[in-house]
């Protein structure tokens, strides 16, 4: 996965709450067996109408919003199916950040996963946020810092493990791999076998 | 008092590999890992690339459901029905399995079926093991004590590789459901309640354990009901302590310890349950004796309300906009709303209990005109287990279809969806737009109250038909 250490760019916001991982991609587009080409399927359903024309209405069609990195959406972003294919789609479409007042566990755990920052900021900022779209924000990941225009600095969570990951572009894969010895002689000593 | 812990507390406790720091998440050691066709594939990509094997073929368990037909397969020709994208992943599905040693109930597998129900079935699912797959209804499996979650693919990638996951450890939440259940109040209608009570997200970052004298009266298959749609509340996991009623329903399964073993298994899953002072980060108690059966009016399975009662009035912008996607009134019942569809099924409601709650309903009935009503058992052996009952023909002389196992409309991954505009009384998991096809209008429900909507045309309150 691709390092993520600082992020400039503006916004573009989805206001509703509790998004979930079917808007954002069609069970549909699950039969693939890649993980490219999801952008195109990313919140189908809302961005175009049954007979295949973009809905005017929705952000994302506003071409000025076309190179937006960051996605300010409603409370409870991703919830429902587990599905990887919502953080590889919003990351083929371009994004590479969310921002919102939760996320649900999946979902913010396969982003972390693969370069997607999940940003987690208090109701006022996210308010605030929601009713600026456009806004051009700086995010230092290494300081796990949200820079707003207007200078002020928001700090938001995140698991430092995670954090690491992201920063250097590495998987977690390889840091499993190297607990071998340790995942051995857990099976070996174990009170009961599965 | 400072040693007493939660069940899951204890399940947690007992397989951890490396413990958790402020650097690093704990190494979790994973007793079981379910596998299905739609989230694996990118995962043994990964595995491909990277020269890896599967560490433990032996504790992973694979079967097809998500994106297969519900008519009859008898050759790879009959995958056309499900399209050629979907047809591919079945087949890479096969290769996968064969290529890294791992059994697959396929086609032709007499126990082929829903993960969630087929894990049970075969009496994988244990008291105390993590169980883990690509798939969020996981938390299906703490019905028998388990802490069961789902994860995404490079997750699932993880444990084929070292049977283990980096996890921090989730909050606990303690749901009590105390009194008795009223007659006609089904584990699905607890359920759909409670996550009205909490909110979609009101178990975000918790592993629920549901506690009180109605989740003990309840049986295996009502448990499974109610722990599986854990994740509708945000939850990472739900569970419930094992009993008698879980050692019953284990005794004499495929895939459970033989022999001394079980007698040494059964000790061990007595003395498995949250000790008396244990501390829960959060608790919410219910009444079992003022719930009624419950159904969705919105866009999400909080959205929820007594199928009797009015449509809340009132809300913001998003649940505005879910009314007018779902053209429900506010201020009037459910009851008033006419039905396209009836579907039963899922990993929430396809088990043999579930399907004799519906034929209860429809036997000697007929579905109205211009309802569809399919059926789909969640396992092969859910089938042949209800047809041994003779529930088949119940179906079909109402005039509802009766179909192989799968996932089928609760996503609507393989042909069988709800066309647009549709309302559908379905007694799956997800109420959310398009879930079930795109404009699909989706109303949870109990297989009952499911049944008697099938019945009347509306959304019906199953107690008016007995």
């Amino acid at each position: 996965m691709d390092a993520l250490t600082t992020l400039r760019s503006r916004t573009v916001v989805l206001p509703t709450r509790d998004i979930d991982t079917d808007q954002i991609i069609p069970a549909r587009f699950l039969t693939t067996t890649t993980r490219e080409g999801l952008g195109e399927g990313l919140f189908h359903d809302l961005r175009y109408d049954q007979g295949g024309a973009e809905r005017a209405e929705f952000p994302l069609n506003d071409p000025a919003t076309r190179d937006c990195e960051i996605l300010v959406a409603g409370n409870n972003f991703g919830c429902g199916s587990s599905r990887e294919h919502a953080p590889w789609a919003l990351l083929d479409y371009g994004f590479r950040a969310v921002i919102s007042t939760e996320f649900a566990d999946i979902f913010r755990n396969n982003s972390l996963k693969n370069g997607l920052l999940p940003i987690i900021v208090d109701v006022d900022t996210h308010q605030w946020l929601i009713a600026h779209p456009g806004t051009e924000l700086h995010v230092d990941v290494e300081a796990s810092r949200l820079e707003l225009p207007d200078g002020r600095a928001v700090e938001y969570p995140i698991d430092a493990f995670a954090r690491y990951c992201l920063t250097q572009g590495i998987d977690q894969l390889g840091y499993l791999l190297q607990q071998s010895d340790a995942i051995a002689t857990f099976e070996e000593v174990r009170p009961w076998k599965p | 008092m400072a040693d007493a812990s939660t069940l899951f507390d204890k399940v947690w406790t007992d397989h951890v590999v490396v413990p958790e720091t402020a650097e690093t998440p704990a190494v979790i050691y994973i007793d079981l890992h379910l596998i299905h066709e739609v989230t694996t594939p990118q995962a043994f990509s990964l595995l491909r690339e990277r020269g890896l094997a599967v560490r433990r073929p032996d504790l992973t368990l694979a079967t097809m459901d998500h994106s297969t037909p519900t008519t009859p397969v008898a050759s790879f020709k009959d995958l056309a029905v499900v399209g050629e994208s979907a047809a591919n992943q079945i087949r890479q599905m096969e290769t996968n399995c064969r290529d890294f040693g791992i059994d697959l109930y396929g086609f032709g597998s007499e126990h082929r079926g829903i993960v969630h129900v087929i894990g049970p079935e075969l009496g994988a699912s244990q008291p105390g093991k993590t169980i883990v797959c690509g798939d969020s209804h996981t938390s299906t499996h703490g019905a028998f004590g388990a802490l069961a979650f789902g994860i995404g693919t490079t997750e699932v990638g993880h444990v084929l590789a070292t049977q283990c996951l980096l996890q921090r450890k989730p909050k606990s939440l303690a749901v009590n459901v105390s009194g008795r259940l009223p007659a006609g109040v089904t584990a699905k209608d607890v359920i759909l309640a409670i996550i009205g009570e909490i909110g979609v997200g009101g178990g975000t970052g918790h592993v629920i354990e549901y506690r009180g004298d109605a989740i003990r009266a309840l049986d295996m298959e009502s448990r499974m009901t109610i722990c599986n749609m854990s994740i509708e509340a945000g939850a990472r996991a739900g569970l419930v302590g094992p009993d008698d009623t879980t050692i019953d329903y284990l005794a004499g399964r495929p895939r459970v310890p033989q022999g001394d073993a079980w007698d040494a298994a059964v000790r061990r899953w007595q003395n498995l349950r949250s000790d008396d002072d244990a501390v829960f980060d959060k608790t919410v108690s219910i009444d079992a004796a003022a719930l009624q059966p419950m159904v969705t009016f919105g866009t999400n399975p909080g959205m929820v309300v007594g199928v009797n009662e009015p449509v809340p009035d009132a809300g913001d912008a998003s649940f505005r906009k879910a009314l007018e996607y779902m053209k429900v009134a506010p201020g009037k019942p459910m009851s008033e709303n006419p039905v396209d569809i009836v579907f039963v099924g899922s990993c929430t409601n396809g088990r043999l209990s579930d399907l004799q709650q519906a034929a209860g309903v429809l036997e000697g009935r007929k579905v109205a005109d211009g309802v569809r009503m399919l059926v789909v058992p969640g396992s092969q052996q859910v089938k042949r287990q209800a047809e041994e009952l003779g529930l088949h023909r119940i179906f079909a002389e109402a005039g509802a279809e009766w179909r192989e196992s799968g996932c089928s409309m609760c996503l609507g991954m393989n042909g069988d969806t709800v066309p647009s505009g549709q309302l559908s009384v379905s007694t799956s998991n997800r109420n959310f737009e398009g879930r079930q096809g795109i404009g699909a209008r989706t109303v949870l429900a109990s297989p009952a109250t499911a049944a008697a909507s099938a019945v009347t045309g509306r959304v019906t309150d199953p107690r008016t038909l007995t």
